[in-house]
This record gives C-alpha cells, structure tokens and sequence, in this order.
C-alpha cells in the first residue's frame, strides 16, 4: 500500500477513534447504567428486598422475587445489549449527515 | 387453595410487571433521544417496544384468570390485557408498514384511557386505606392524564415532548409498580381493615 494513503488511512482511524461521542449517544449509553444505579441504590436502601441476603425460611416465589436484582439486570440487559447497537448507528448516521 | 399457595402473591406479579415496563420505558426513551429514523436503522429494533407490550397485554391474561377475586377485578385486568394487545398490535402493524395512517396511535390512547378508568373504577377503597389503595388511585390518574402523550402523537407524530412524556409515563407506571405492597402503609395511613402488615 502507498505510504501516504496508508497515512491518511490511520490518520482518518485515529480522528474516528478521538471524535468526541455525541450528546444523545452519551445519553443512550447512561440509561443502563443509571438504571442499574437505581437498582443497587434501592438494594441498599430497602437490603430486605433481596431475600436472597437472608435466605433461611423463604418460599420459592420469594426467593425468586428480587426486585431491585430486576431493575438492575434491566439496567445491564440494555447497555451490554442494545446500547452499543443504537450509539453505533446514531454515529454512522452523524457521519453520513456530516 | 392449593392453587392459590402455589400461586406468587400479587405484589410480586406487580413487580414482574413493573420491569416489564421499565424495559419499555428504557427502550421508548432510547427511540425518542436518537430518532424513529436511527432507531429504525436495524429492523428488528422496530418491533422491540411494540413487541413488548403486546406480550404486556398477552401476560394479563393469566393474571385475569388467576388473580380475579371479583367481577369488577376480571373486567379491569381483561380489558387490560385487551387493550395492551390492541395498542401492542396497532404499533407492530405500524412497524412492519401494514398499517399507515398516524391515527392508528390512537389505539394507545384508548389503551391508556381504559387501563386508567378500570385501575380508578376497581379500587374500592380511599386514597390513604393502604398503599395498594394509594397507588391504583395514583397509578389512575397518571396513566389517564399520561394519554395525552399519544394523543399529541396521534396528530404531530415528530413531537419530542410528547414522546419523552409517553415514555416518562412508562416509567413512573413502573416506579409505581414497584412501589405496591401487598399491605404496608402509606405516609403512616394503614386501615385496620387492610389486613397485617406482612413486610
């Protein structure tokens, strides 16, 4: 490969990989985590909730309600699954519009 | 009787339901920051929230089977989850582009107005009976004046404000899900007639 395209090339890389992530992909990738926030804050506040910390004479269905589990596993069920998809194509489409 | 001990309690039946919201409020705050044309860029994310409450309504059916103490109860959950289905399918038919006109948003609208009106006409009891109490007369009339949400939509489908409050909506429903006990008080209110306190 010709040594300038090639620099050009790793230059247009490294300007991709320094651009700034714009606001609302900011935004999008927050929301799982502040989810998941939420989740462990409620788990501290109310720790009776999760009868998994204290297990001994629970039923079934209790021990399978954890609710602040819940909205954490939301939290990260969304940035480790959707997130990284939907920043992806806001960016392309940023790109394309620029 | 045996049916009924193995059945969960209802609190955590709101609870399952509650993260089914938040989901759906995660995914419909997610469309609105981005855009309906950046969402749409993969195609199965089209059907992702519209999917989901229509499995919303089609989980209210067990509920209306197994959790009816009363004919006011089995009509509010079965419209519920006729209503859920309606709004759910109207919005899948709009994602898949067999259905077209804007208008068809307004099945949300009637979706919300019933969930409202049954959640207000089911319960019973006053505001400060008991926490359950507080929050279907709470969860009423938010899910009735949150209908405004769609209705804007109906008519200005780019609005952001309506679809940030729709989705705002979604979420506060959730955060009230999650809230309800089966009986525990609320601001220090628990009728003597709502039972013992459990947790």
């Amino acid at each position: 490969m010709n040594a300038n395209v090639a620099h050009d090339l790793h230059g247009t890389k490294a300007k991709e990989r320094a651009a700034p992530l714009a606001l609302r992909a900011r935004l999008v990738l927050a929301l799982g985590p502040v989810t998941a926030l939420g989740g462990v804050a409620w788990a501290i506040v109310q720790p009776w909730r999760l009868t998994l910390l204290h297990p001994y004479g629970q039923g079934f269905w209790w021990l399978l309600t954890e609710p602040p589990l819940y909205v954490v596993l939301v939290g990260l069920l969304f940035r480790l699954l959707l997130a990284p998809g939907i920043v992806e194509d806001l960016q392309r489409n940023l790109r394309h519009e620029a | 009787m045996i049916a009924a001990g193995l059945l969960p309690q209802a609190e955590m039946v709101h609870w399952g339901f509650a993260t089914g919201f938040l989901t759906l409020g995660l995914l419909l705050v997610a469309e609105t920051v981005v855009g309906r044309e950046v969402w749409a860029l993969r195609p199965w994310r089209r059907y992702l929230w519209p999917g989901l409450m229509f499995g919303l309504g089609v989980a209210l059916w067990p509920v209306m089977t197994f959790y009816t103490n009363s004919t006011i109860h089995m009509i509010a959950h079965g419209s519920w989850a006729q209503v859920l289905m309606l709004a759910g399918g109207a919005e899948l038919g709009l994602a898949r582009g067999k259905l077209h006109s804007q208008y068809w948003r307004l099945c949300t609208v009637l979706a919300m107005l019933v969930s409202g009106a049954a959640l207000l006409a089911h319960e019973q009891q006053h505001w400060l009976f008991a926490r359950a109490a507080f929050l279907h007369h709470l969860l009423g009339w938010t899910i009735v004046i949150g209908a405004l949400f769609p209705l804007v939509q109906a008519f200005r489908p780019r609005s952001v404000v309506a679809a940030a409050g729709f989705a705002a909506t979604v979420i506060a429903v959730s955060v009230m899900l999650y809230s309800d006990r089966d009986v525990a008080p609320v601001f220090g209110h628990l009728s003597p007639y709502a039972g013992v306190q459990h947790r």
